[in-house]
Order: C-alpha cells, then structure tokens, then sequence
C-alpha cells in the first residue's frame, strides 16, 4: 500500500546510480502507486485504506512507520465497508457442494451402524458419508491419537459428528442430516468433575508439582482452611463459526480454505483422514472472524469433513456449521474444581497449600495435557508459597472435548490463588489486597515458581503500585463504605488482581516459525509468515517488524494469506506467541535480504556494507549516498541478488522436564493489575461493574493501538467468562445453550463505564524479544479477576463459583 | 394486486424474480442471488447482529433490523439500504466507516457491517449508545473504541429513496404462498380459509424457522399491511395499540404514568427486534417468559379480537390459557390491546431480571400496579414471567399487599405469600430456587420504590 504522497523519488534520487537502464528505472521505482482510488463497491480497497492511513490520521504523526506506530488494523476500513472477504465470502468455485453434520442426541451410549438410506432419499442429496467412507485414518486428535471424527459404534457427548450429508445446497444437506435416524443404545453418562473424579476418569494421568513437605507444613502452620469452588467453561463465539471449503485438484491434491488458528495442523489432519501425504494438502487462510483458541484444533476436523466430502464427491465442498451446531460439536474453555487447604500466620502469610485442580477434559484429550500444565504452573499466580502440593486432573466426562480458550488454562490457575488469598484475608481479619502483597514472589519472599523459574517481583509491585494509585484506591474504598452504610439494599465492591502470565508453548518445540518475505524490483514488499490474523492484529505488527527492518513505511508491505505452501511446518497462533514468534522470524528474512541489498549498494559506492544504512525509504551511505529503497531493489536484481528469503526463529533458553515437572517453559513473564468497582443488588443478584483501572505489561510496544484493543478485549471477555456466560447442560447432558439467546456474552453496557488501560511504560523487555516488546493476548484476560474479587468483596460470601451470574450472586448471599 | 415482491436496495428499485420463495431470508438473499456479502451471518437467531441492515422509511426514519430474521415477502415495498450501499459524498467510504475504522472499532471485522448499519441507524434516530449497541455483539474489541464512536456520530443528511406506495400481495413460489392482505376483511377471509397458515406479524418469532430451523410454511399470512392492526391512539382513558405495530413505533408514546413500561420494553431484545417485533406477536406467542405480558396484566390490558363472525373484547388474563396457549380461535385475529390508563397516584413498576441487561430473555419479569391512599395500599396488581407455565397474576401476594400500610414488612410478607402462587421451572436462565428467591425480591424491591424513589433502585441506576 501506498500512500499519494510517496512522490519524491526523483527528488531524492540524485545519487542514481548510472547504472540503472534509463528507459526502465525512473518510472520502475515508482510504479508501487495503486490504481485510482475512486472505487466501486470492492475495486481498490487497499488504496482506500492507504489513503486513510496517509492523510487522516493527522494526531498520528507516526502512523506510517515502523515499530512502535499505533497504526490500525490493516483491514480496519475494508471491515467497515464489507469488503474484507471472510471464508465464506469468497467467489464459490463451480459445482460446489454443500456438507452438513448428524450430530448425536445422545450423551454417551452404542452406536448402531447408521443407515443413510432416509437421508439418500431427499432431493439433493448427493452423499451420506459414514466411517466406513474414510480413506484413510478416522482421528483428528491434535496430539496424541485415537480422537474419531465421525462416531463409530461409540458416542461419547451430546453433539458428536456421526455422518457428513452432502447436498447441491446446503438446505439439502441440513434436511438430509436431519433424516438421518442413528439408533443408539444410551449408556450412564459421566457428567461432572466430581463424579469423573470419583470413578478416577482420566484422560491422561495426574499432573504434580510440590516444593517442600507441604503436609508437614500444614500440620506446622498456625491456622489452617479449607476451600473449594468452580469455575464454569467459556463458548468461544467467535462471531464467524466454524467453516472450511475444501477444492479437490488434480491426482488427489486438494486445497483447503479453513478459518484455523493452525494451518499446518489442518494438513496434517486432513492428510491422516484422507490418507495421502502432506504435500497434496495445501491450506489458505487470510483471516478468522474471531479466533480465541477455538479454532486451534477444532477447525482442523471441520476441514477434514469437507475434504472427505470433497474427495467422496470429487467436487468441491464447502461446511459452514450452523451456530447451534458449532456450539454443541466444539470445545470450550474447561470448567474447573478447585479443593484446597492452605496453612498461614497471622499475618496472612501463606505458608503452605495443598491443592487440586480438576479440569473438565471432556470426552478426550484435544489439548487438555497443556491446559492442564498452564494451570498447574499458574496456579500461585505472582505469589510465593513456600511449601505446595498441586495437583492437576484432566477428568474425563461424556461432554464435549474442551479445547484451547485464551489463556489456555493460566486464567482458571489463577483463580486458585486468588480464592485462597481471599479467604485467608478473611480468615485473618486483613484486606485481601495486604495479604496478596505479603505473599507478592520475590522482595521478602521467594522468587521463584514451584517449578524452578523466577519471576520478576520488582514487576509483580510496580504493576499493582500503578493499578492501585490509577483507581484512587484510598477513596474509593471511603466512598464505598459510605455508599453501603446508606442504601438499604445495593452494595458496593472493589476487587483487584495482579498477574505473571509465562509467555511460550508449553510444549518446547513449538517455539519455532518461518516466515517468507520478497522485495520486488519497485520496492514492494510482500511478507507471509505462519501466524494467522484473527483480528488481533498480528499481521499489522509483523508488518511493522519488517518495515523497521528496511527502514521504510508500512504501507509498502503487503500482508498476504498464510499458507502451507508459503512457510510449512507452523506451530498455531496461540499462547499468545503470534508477533513474538512470527515477527522475529519475518525479522531474519528481512535481515537477509537488506544485508544482500547493502552489499549491492556497498558496491555501487564504494563503501562498507555495514555503512550502508536503511531509513525514510531510503538506502544510505555517509551523508551523501543515497538511493530510494526500490531503486535499490532494482539494481540488486540487475546485479542478479536475491531478493527472496526465509527467516527461521526458535525460542532461545527454554527446556521442560517431564520428570521432575522442573525447568524454564517460559521465555519471560508477562505482568499486569487491576482495580474494579462493582455494584450488587441483594434483593435480585443483579450486578455491575462500574469501573476498571488496568495496567498491562506490554514490553516496549510493538503497537500500543494494537496492545490496547487486546487488553480492553481480553478484559471483557474475561469478565464474560466469570460473570454471565454460563454453558448450562440438562440432566441427559445436552448443552442447552446453543445461542446467543441462551448464552449471554457481554454486550456494550456491561463493559465498566469507566473503563481507564494504560500500558506499563518504560518497561522494555528483559528477554531478547522482538523489538523489547511483550506478547499481550492472552494475559489481561486473567484480569477480569478483579470483578470476580469485587463481587466477592460486595457480598461477603466465603464461595462463590464462576460464573457469577445473578443466580449464584443471590444464592451466594442466601448461603445456598 | 402485487405478485412480484419489489422493494428497494441500497436505493434502487428491485423486482424479485417471480417464484422466489417469499419466506426466503433477507440474509440469504443478499447473500446468494444479490451477491452482496457484506452483510454476515452469526447466529441466525437475530441476537448477534452480524447481519444487521436498515430499513430506510419514507419519512427519513432508519430501523436497523436483522436480516436473518426478516423474510423477503414482508420486505414488499420497503428499502433496504447494506453496508454496500452505504457510501461517503465522494464515493468512497461512508464517514459512519472511517470514523469506525480509526476509532480502532474493529479487530476481526465479522460484527463490524452489522455495527456500521447499526451506527448509521442510530447517527439519524439518537438516542442512548448502549440501546443503540445493544443488539450488536463483538467478541474482540471488549466495545470501548465502538461505544467511543458511536458516541460522535453525525447524521449524513441522506435524503431518503422514494418509496413506491404497496398495496395488498399475493406472492407464489413452489409450494408456497404468502399473502399480504391490505384490508381487514381480506385478512379476516384468509384467516378464515388458512387455519394452519403463519400468521406473521413482525416475524421476530416465526422468522427463527425460516432462518435457523430452514422451514418452508406453505401459506402464510403477513399483518403489517392492515391499517387496523398499526393503530396507535391515546385519550384520557389510555392507550390503544395495534396488534401489529412494531415496539419501536409504541416506544416514544409510553409516556406518563407508562413510562416504566417504557423503560422495559427499551429492555426487550433490540432495536433490530423492536423495529420489527409487535405486542400481539408477544401475545399471540404467549410464551412464559414474554417481556410485554406481566405490565399489561398489571395494567388490565383488554384485547379486541376479530374474525369473520365479528368482533369481540377480552381481558389479557382470561385470554391467557396455559403454556404457550390462548383464547384465539384458529380464525381470530388480535386486532388491538387497550391498556387503561392507570389512576392518579397509581404506581407501575416494571420489572426484569436476566443474565444480561440488554438483549437477554428474562428468567423473572414482573409488572407492578399499586394504588396508594393515604399510606396505605388500597389496590394491589402483582404480575409475574417466567414463574410458571404462563405469565399470570399472584393472587396470593396482592391480597397480602391490598389494605396493608405502606412498610418493608408487608412487602416481606407479600413476598413470602409469593410461594403459593408461583411453581417455576429450573433452566438455564434460571432455577426454580433462585426465580422464586428473586421474584420476592423484586416485591420487597417494590417497597423501596414505591417509598424512598429518591434513591437508586437497581444496579443500572447508579
């Protein structure tokens, strides 16, 4: 993209190099300018968005540049205008068929081979495809294996995939999933932690994590509570829901358009199902509308539908699940039991605990191994405990198989040490606020994690310092007090939090990316990497990394759609990792190809390759060589140079041992506080949150436009997760709310009307990260906390479960 | 009369082809033959608003309204204008668009052509920016950049598209037909002759086969084109309403002694569902835990229902028979609800209590009439939703309240005497404990508003 004003290359260009070909390098440097802007409907709207990127954004004098600008979303005004294709948006290829799913109406029980007869019978109807129909291997399961994609003989949950009908239209393939009578002889389902617990239903095997002797501990410390509460799962709505197009090509290649966070993944498990190799499968995606972790593994078997279809049919088939089907086939967050006993003195320091934390696999295993490890090692929080046994559970229930949900588990760990916290202040008789600073990791107490890691304290106080001081704290408690000595039946809470979110995959050899980055011979750039862009901007800070790199606007860089093709073998952007992964990556093909580019104009003129300097769009020698940016990459390519490269990066320093559950996971923390004020009605448990102070830790920011919009985002839905949204199944285990007139995510007013980020400033990374910049997705969702602890504070209940809705808040304070 | 539907898009006359199913979605319209994808799919339910797009009125009006929800046969005669049609003086982006993109609104993008329309909708119609939003979800941006922008909206000044005067239609399609009387008595024929046919009014309901459920009703009848049915007057004695008018045209007239009907009914769905959605729908339907129907059996509302045997009066609670079952005969339509204006001094509370605040369903709803004299409470009319099979009355509790001074403990004891008139059910909005736990609530809630109304009565007040 670029913007009207980038007309002075002649001026500029005085330094020309003579050997440029007169007839062609004048205009070449140049043509980078776009076709009029005076669109139709859907002519230019690149050009439209540099023209507001260059002119509109006057309080913005760096909206053009590199790393650091607060530039918008890359896609900001095609969103605005519709022009912004979304999968389902795109041109239908012809012939195109249509998938549905048959979906299980039963919790748990044997499945009878489904007879495809009454669905063949509607009108166009063209397939009915059972397990029998797979090529290759019926198993999705992310990691490990043995997860079906289409029910054989077993159903596990209410809304298990038994058959894809595929139909000339997709009303034909939904009636013909509707016709579909599978007989299934109902087996006792499992449906709730406790009782996975109980009959010790695992999906894996316990994990732990001790320091000390914390039964001796216990037994040691001055007084002793017990605790236990539940947190409820997260629906991910993600505003697109789940959809895959699948085009079969020539000598059983097909290519795959999926809405995924994990392209390469998609491959691989449509490779395993069709049973080919992974280079027949290429999978595109240029952008999700809403991502949240839930399209990690679950677009993976959705696409894998669409490609048996497709392979079946031979034509090319597209599956759009419906709202309720997507709600009731995908995983979500996992709901979580907590039973704890914590030792202490009285003076709030919490010298010992013992803890469980069970999650709610589902059904199977999908990623519930790393959700689990994410809450085990985040389970004290940015506390220090000096003695602790944890253990995490990965129950096994006939629901659904949860799934990655931001924050990936970190978010219910931290909710343990937060009800201990609470409860121990209570106990004691101090402000929850002066226990978590007594037990605040590093200063007077240990900094580093049960697991061998330290964390960074001077961070943990500074962080709440700031969130404290930015809520007036002192005068907000006065005038809540004053406020609840007056009304005879609404009651005022403050809450606060404070987070260490360790930012790496769980899993080692996931920290690796590539990217692909070319200049072409007018000075246009285009990148992809193995990130996907969901709307939390990766693409545009990438974009930063590499314009930084060769020293001219961003607006030159066109973002493309990641494909398997371009940069193979990705890990998932997840786990926050997107721009840390991905931009150091797109950082070293860039590195490439201007040090090749430097060495071209070292040559030209006569000077030292390292005194070659890149900035403003510009090449430059001393201070008085200078050639615009394509020039240059025109004269590298007379000077036959490539100007191709790939960048590789791999997270330096981290190691895990299963072993012994010690070691570096995390390349650095990321830390942040929070104030929030709520309301409560005693009479209904009606609440509301009215105000929210946050400071977030997001290094040197690589787009603090960027890092705002995920911190308020991340804090909504966090607040979502533990205040309305509440996934609520029957006696028979179907979940009931399969909407969003049944499942509530916060609307516009439920957002704190004083709702105040700010970034942590003068904080610069202290790991080498991208730029000194911090990842920012998935943390400030654990800040939402804080209203949690508010609602707490306002009622003065010793329990209270996730997710706080009206009902638990009343029932809450009924003492039922 | 009509058996094309015509209507205008994005300010330029259409006809459809004939034979287009007239119980089509807009939604899947403007998506497959008008290849216009601007316009999302979220939920096909008509609560995330994804889809949303504005019906521009003669008048200059702008109703922004779901267009999963809306069948393309009620659309005859009205303009369309998607987030396509929506353009700057220049040509390119409108400034609804730019002020929206650099506001830093969107993140994914998917909600944001519904937010567009719902911003432009509201930069002509004002009002407040959460009502505005609130049948609009986003799931990335956590709504601050969004509520921002809204709050500097500037109505373009657009002239509204001339709008070809519609009569009565009759719209076929394979299987189907749709009927559009303009006339109480052809409404009352075909109502007569089409026993099991949809009787559509708003369509905020029966859209929801159409659109999720993928149902193809052979006959329907459409109400909006009867006069009769889009009345709204007022006189001393109270308001008469038109079974179909749409909420969003009663609204601005809920004044008075019925502006706590007001303040709920801004509560009920969404400006996308009130511009379509209508009392009769909500009578007709009556379902449970129906918004309207606990303040109008506070307020004794009386029905006039109409068929080809003529007309006749009945009061809302003996109209209301059980679950989702009423006194309508299978060739009666609801012509008109009368809600008698209530005395001086009269109090009405209307109540009620959901997940969320906006755009949710409610697990309780309560209307409250109270006739104070003298400290004391000379009448009593308690009305719950979501408390039983049907919306009804609490006998039980009133008589605890009527002749009883003004004090917490008669609304304590109303609230305990509430048991007996009550047997809610458990879902997910909601157990049978806590419906029961916040209904007394509400009533001991009613104390204060009836005795301290200086003080915040709930949460949303502060």
């Amino acid at each position: 993209m670029t913007a009207p004003d980038r007309g002075a290359p002649e001026a500029r260009s005085v330094n020309r190099s003579p050997t440029a070909t007169p007839d062609r390098g004048a205009p070449e440097a140049r043509s980078v300018k776009r076709p009029p802007a005076a669109a139709p409907d859907r002519g230019a709207p690149q050009a439209q968005d540099a023209e507001v990127q260059g002119a509109d954004r006057p309080l913005q004098p760096n909206a053009r540049g590199g790393m650091g600008a607060a530039l918008r979303h890359d896609s900001a005004l095609r969103h605005t205008t519709g022009e912004a294709r979304f999968l389902d948006d795109l041109p239908e290829p012809p012939g195109l068929l249509h998938a549905a799913l048959a979906l299980s109406p039963v919790a748990h029980g044997r499945l009878s081979p489904i007879d495809p007869a009454p669905a063949r019978a509607l009108p166009g109807v063209v397939a009915v495809l059972l397990p029998a129909d797979i090529p290759g291997r019926n198993d999705i399961a992310p990691a490990g294996s043995g997860e079906v994609m289409l029910a054989d003989g077993l159903v596990e949950y209410a809304g298990q995939p038994l058959a894809v009908v595929v139909g000339e239209t997709r009303d034909a393939a939904l009636a013909g999933a509707a016709a579909l009578r599978p007989e299934i002889a109902p087996l006792p389902p499992v449906l709730s932690i406790a009782e996975a617990i109980a009959r010790e239903n695992w999906v894996l095997p316990p994990q732990a994590i001790s320091r000390g002797d914390a039964a001796a501990a216990l037994a040691a410390a001055p007084r002793r509570i017990f605790g236990e509460f539940r947190a409820g799962g997260q629906e991910h709505f993600y505003l697109e829901g789940q959809i895959a197009m699948a085009v079969p090509g020539e000598d059983g290649d097909v290519a795959i358009h999926s809405s995924t966070q994990h392209p390469t993944e998609v491959q691989h498990i449509v490779a395993r199902v069709l049973g080919c190799a992974y280079n027949q499968v290429t999978v595109t995606v240029r952008r999700m509308g809403g991502g949240f972790g839930g399209k990690e593994s679950n677009a993976s078997w959705v696409a894998a539908a669409a490609a048996l279809a497709a392979r079946r049919t031979g034509r090319p088939v597209k599956l759009r699940l419906s709202r309720k089907a997507d709600i009731a086939a995908t995983g979500k967050r996992h709901p979580f039991l907590y039973r704890w006993t914590a030792g202490f003195d009285a003076g709030g320091r919490i010298l010992a605990l013992d803890a469980t934390l069970a999650a709610d696999a589902g059904h199977s295993l999908d990623m519930t191994g790393g959700v689990v490890f994410r809450a085990i090692t985040h389970a004290l929080g940015c506390c220090d405990v000096p003695a602790l046994s944890l253990r995490a559970l990965a129950c096994k229930t006939n629901t659904v198989s949860n799934t990655a949900f931001r924050g990936f588990g970190g978010p219910q760990g931290a909710l343990l040490m937060e009800d201990v916290v609470h409860r121990v202040a209570k106990a004691a008789g101090l402000p929850p606020e002066a226990v978590r600073a007594r037990n605040f990791a590093g200063g007077e107490n240990g900094a580093e994690t049960p697991y061998g890691q330290a964390l960074e304290g001077d961070l943990i106080r500074r962080v709440w310092a700031e969130a404290k001081t930015d809520s007036g704290w002192d005068a907000r408690r006065a005038e809540i007090a004053a406020f609840n000595a007056q009304h005879p039946y609404l009651r005022r809470g403050l809450g606060s939090m404070v987070l260490a979110f360790g930012i790496s995959f769980g899993q080692t050899h996931m920290n690796q990316a590539g990217a692909l980055v070319h200049v072409y011979t007018d000075g246009s750039i285009r990148l992809n990497h193995g990130g996907t862009e969901m709307g939390q901007g990766l693409f545009v800070k990438v974009a930063q990394v590499v314009a930084s790199v060769f020293g001219v606007d961003t607006d030159r860089i066109r973002i493309t759609a990641t494909s398997t093709a371009e940069v193979p073998n990705t890990s998932p952007t997840a786990a926050s990792t997107g721009s840390d992964l991905n931009g150091w990556a797109a950082h070293a093909a860039a590195s490439a190809i201007r040090s090749r580019m430097a060495a071209v104009a070292a040559k030209e003129w006569g000077v030292a390759p390292d005194e070659v300097a890149f900035a403003d769009g510009l090449a430059t020698a001393g201070g008085n060589r200078a050639m615009e940016f394509g020039e240059l990459a025109r004269l590298a390519y007379l000077k036959r140079v490539s100007l191709s490269a790939t960048g590789f990066y791999r997270t330096p320093d981290i190691h895990w041992d299963r072993a012994t559950m010690r070691g570096k996971p995390f390349f650095y923390f990321s830390y942040g506080a929070a104030v929030a004020e709520v309301a409560v009605d005693t009479l209904t448990g009606e609440h509301r949150c009215l105000s929210a102070h946050l400071v977030q830790d997001c290094g040197r920011s690589l787009n603090p436009a960027v890092d705002l919009g995920q911190v308020e985002g991340a804090f909504v839905q966090g607040m979502g997760w533990l205040t309305c949204e509440e996934l609520w199944w029957d006696a028979e285990g179907h979940l009931r709310t399969l909407g969003p007139s049944t499942y509530k995510i916060p609307g516009s007013r439920d957002v704190p009307p004083v709702l105040r980020v700010r970034l942590l400033e003068g904080a610069p990374a202290r790991s080498e990260t991208i730029f000194r910049s911090k990842a920012v997705g998935e943390p400030p969702l654990l800040l939402a906390t804080a209203v949690w602890n508010a609602l707490k504070d306002a009622i003065g209940t010793d329990r209270l479960d996730a997710p706080a809705t009206p009902e638990r808040v009343l029932m809450a304070l009924h003492g039922r | 009369m009509a058996d094309r539907i015509t209507l205008v898009l994005n300010g330029s006359p259409v006809a459809l082809p004939a034979g287009t199913s007239p119980t089509m979605t807009l939604l899947d319209w403007l998506r497959g033959p008008a290849g216009l994808t601007g316009t999302k799919e979220g939920c096909a339910e008509g609560d995330c608003g994804a889809c949303t797009v504005v019906l521009e009125g003669a008048d200059g009006s702008r109703a922004p309204v779901n267009a999963c929800l809306a069948l393309l046969g009620q659309l005859h005669g009205c303009a369309v204008r998607t987030v396509e049609g929506l353009r700057g003086p220049e040509g390119g982006p409108h400034p609804v668009q730019r002020l929206l993109a650099e506001g830093d609104a969107t993140q994914c993008g998917f909600c944001t052509p519904g937010i567009a329309m719902a911003a432009w909708a509201h930069a002509r119609e004002g009002g407040s920016v959460h009502e505005a939003l609130a049948g609009n979800l986003c799931r990335c941006t956590g709504y601050r950049p969004i509520v921002d922008a809204f709050a500097r909206l500037e109505d373009d000044g657009a002239a509204p598209p001339a709008l070809p005067a519609v009569g009565g239609a009759r719209f076929e399609a394979p299987g189907q037909v749709f009927h559009r009387p303009a006339t109480l008595a052809e409404l009352l024929e075909l109502r007569a002759a089409h026993r099991g046919a949809w009787l559509l009014a708003g369509g905020t309901d029966l859209g929801l086969l159409a659109s999720e459920h993928r149902q193809r009703p052979p006959v329907v009848i459409h109400l909006s084109a009867v006069p009769e049915l889009q009345a709204l007057t007022a006189d001393t004695g109270g308001l008469t309403i038109g079974a179909a008018l749409p909420y969003a045209r009663l609204l601005p007239r809920l004044e008075g002694p019925f502006a706590p009907l007001g303040a709920m009914l801004a509560r009920l769905g969404s400006r996308q569902i009130r511009a379509m959605g209508t009392v009769g729908g909500n009578l007709g339907t009556a379902s449970p835990i129906g918004d309207m129907l606990p303040p109008l059996l506070a307020l004794g509302a009386v029905l006039r229902i109409a068929s080809v045997r003529g007309e006749r009066e009945q009061r809302l609670e003996d109209f209301l028979l059980g679950y989702r079952r009423t006194a309508l005969a299978p060739d009666e339509v609801i012509l008109t609800i009368r809600l008698p204006r209530p005395a001086a001094g009269a109090v009405l509370a209307c109540e009620k209590v959901s997940k969320r605040h906006d755009q949710d369903i409610s697990a309780v709803s309560a209307g409250f009439l109270l006739r104070i004299e003298g400290g004391r409470i000379a009448g009593a009319r308690l009305a719950f939703g979501g408390m039983g099979p049907m919306a009804a009355r609490a006998p039980a509790a009133e008589a605890m309240l009527t002749g009883a001074l003004l004090a917490p403990a008669c609304f304590a004891g109303a609230a305990d005497e509430l048991a007996k008139d009550v047997s809610p059910l458990s879902d997910w909005r909601g157990s049978a404990a806590y419906r029961l736990a916040a209904a007394q609530g509400l009533l001991r809630r009613l104390y204060w508003r009836v005795a301290r109304p200086d003080l915040p009565a709930e949460v949303h007040a502060l």
